[in-house]
């Protein structure tokens, strides 16, 4: 047993195209999601997260003798959606049973696609151009769950187990990607993508941390420049994105340090340790993969017709990568700012503010700053452009308009009544004035800096004289009427 | 004794269906199992090169169900007829090794 133990992964340095050695990393990814159904597969119970154990359950999500599957038509239709939203080709499919003896699916099958799938011939579009090939993604259901009791919870040492079939039957599509990922950043932002289609075409809430989606990741390495795939391990266990990419650093070196000193790893899956930092080998090798498909006697194949494949088509919301880039036309702000508010959904609120003539570029500033909230369900596109015209126009500063955009998502409503509840009102030019002067009659010395001052002494005065505007008005002077005074009076 | 199946897939299957076989068990396996493989030689040398594959011998497809609840089965029932439970979950021996 040559089992090498690299030095545990401590953050998520990327290994970028090129690893130490002159070696390139290889990476496929499988993502299971959980589709946001009310019911199971092929029965009635329901698709719940979180309820008692074992109360979503019946005779056929527990495999009793005598049960029979129904497909579920929206698992199907959602299924089917996210294919098109993937750019699949969607196919007649047969159901097939991949035969396994395990806790988790008490009919010792588990009821999944292999040699006919759903779906397949997809690819994703990364935020920087890079494409990313789907070969497959096809509809199987969830397992069930298991919980460890004794030896410290570690499956190896466990007393006994104890387990809970909610989960089992609910509806899932596995997203198969080519081994195309070359980097960790890609494969991050490979997971991060599909999120958003998943979210963009409500086919599931992939919630990573409530296992609605998971990310499984086929890590090899070879020699750059080379074209040959290499001996390859799966890695499982994998709870966020971050670990993603911890998963796959560590894996890398692990077989590197193999191919280097003792040859080819063995094929295997293997589980991420988070705490540890590292994979750890998984079944033994006399448990090789060895599943039996056959077609599934008891499910009859799907199989679309081409009017209903339109009918997704036509039904399909704009994706992220249209919405990055209808944004970017717009407004020509950065693109990772960009790319944050496609991820939050707040680039609606953005394009129609952009269209009532708001500045692009101070548009997204403001979301990508402001508006870093989980939950803004009180600010509509109406009112937040309303908002922002205020503050172009001058009525609301941009401390003001800040605290506005506070109330807002916090109970919604109209930003003028709200400016006004606050006692913001613009101050009129003459009252701002007066105070100008006073500041200026009560700080001699340091107006003689801002108005004869060099360029340095002219800007340290400037933010002296602002602050105490500022100061004096609790923040309602607007900044840029302030400079426009100072300018004017030491002219 | 068959030649299309031996006593080691014999072996290899039944431990994948976690099944105890007794020696004398094997062998009959192995015969029952080679005759069946043996109706299926016969099959299989047919001519069937202008027949439709068939994956059911019925000719239907997108059997579908409203994606509607209905009630889940009573859980202490349920429970009741596995060798042990508790806290509401099914209570089995240790397993070893991950899940597949």
């Amino acid at each position: 047993m040559t089992d090498f133990v690299a030095p545990a992964s401590t953050d998520d340095t990327p290994i970028e195209p090129t690893l130490p050695g002159g070696w390139e990393l290889v990476v496929g990814l499988e993502v299971h999601v959980e589709l946001d159904t009310a019911t199971k597969l092929f029965c009635g119970c329901a698709n719940q997260f979180g309820s008692e154990p074992n109360t979503n359950v019946c005779p056929t999500c527990l495999g009793l003798p005598g049960s029979l599957p129904v497909m579920n038509e929206t698992a199907v239709a959602l299924a089917m959606r996210l294919g098109r939203a993937l750019g699949c080709d969607v196919n007649r499919s047969v159901m097939a049973r991949k035969n396994y003896f395990y806790l988790d699916m008490p009919k010792d099958f588990q009821t999944t696609q292999y040699d006919q799938p759903t779906n397949s011939d997809g690819k994703i579009e990364l935020g920087d151009g890079f494409v990313v090939g789907i070969e497959r993604a096809h509809i199987e259901e969830d397992t069930g769950k298991s919980t460890h009791v004794g030896g410290g919870g570690r499956i190896n040492d466990a007393e006994y187990s104890l387990v809970d079939y909610n989960r089992a039957g609910v509806p899932l599509v596995e997203i198969v990607s080519r081994p195309d990922v070359r980097t960790i950043e890609h494969a991050k932002a490979y997971v991060e993508e599909l999120r958003g289609i998943l979210l963009a075409t409500g086919v599931s809430d992939a919630r990573m941390e409530e296992g609605s989606m998971r990310v499984d990741a086929n890590v090899s390495v070879r020699p750059h420049g080379s074209d040959e795939l290499r001996t390859r391990c799966e890695i499982k266990n994998i709870n966020s994105v971050r670990s993603l990419g911890r998963a796959i650093d560590y894996e890398a070196r692990r077989h590197i340090d193999l191919w280097t000193n003792a040859g080819a790893p063995d094929q295997e899956t293997r589980h991420w340790d988070e705490e540890g930092g590292r994979t750890t080998s998984g079944r033994s090798k006399e448990d090789a993969d060895d599943y039996r498909y056959f077609q599934e006697p008891d499910l009859v194949p799907l199989e679309p017709s081409s009017e209903e494949i339109a009918a997704i088509d036509a039904s399909m919301p704009m994706l992220p990568a249209a919405r990055r880039a209808a944004l970017l036309a717009a407004s020509d702000a950065d693109a990772d700012a960009i790319g944050i508010l496609v991820e939050r959904g707040q680039d609606e609120l953005a394009m129609v503010a952009i269209d009532s003539g708001a500045d692009g570029d101070k548009v997204v500033t403001r979301l990508v700053n402001d508006l870093a909230v989980d939950d803004w369900s009180n600010v509509t596109a109406e009112s937040f452009t309303a908002l922002i015209q205020m503050e172009s126009a001058g009525d609301l500063s941009a401390t003001q308009a800040k605290q506005v955009l506070g109330d807002l998502i916090e109970k919604g409503g109209d930003p003028a009544a709200l400016a006004a509840a606050r006692g913001f009102e613009a101050m009129d030019t003459g009252e701002l004035e007066s105070l100008v002067d006073q500041l200026i009659a009560d700080h001699p010395d340091e107006w003689s800096r801002f108005s004869r001052g060099d360029d340095g002494d002219r800007k340290k005065m400037q933010g002296f004289f602002t602050g105490q505007i500022m100061k004096a008005t609790q923040g309602q002077a607007d900044g840029k009427a302030v400079a426009q005074l100072l300018a004017q009076k030491s002219a | 004794m068959s030649e299309r199946i031996s006593r080691g897939d014999v072996e290899h299957v039944a431990r994948l269906a976690r099944l105890e076989l007794t020696d004398d068990e094997i062998d009959l396996f192995t015969g029952q199992l080679g005759d069946i493989l043996e109706h299926a030689a016969d099959i299989e040398a047919l001519d069937v090169g202008d027949i439709e594959p068939t994956s059911h011998p019925l000719p239907l497809v997108n059997v579908l169900r409203r994606d509607e609840i209905v009630a889940s089965v009573d859980r202490d029932e349920v429970l009741a007829q596995a060798p042990a439970n508790e806290a509401g979950q099914f209570r089995v021996p240790p397993v070893l090794g991950e899940e597949p």
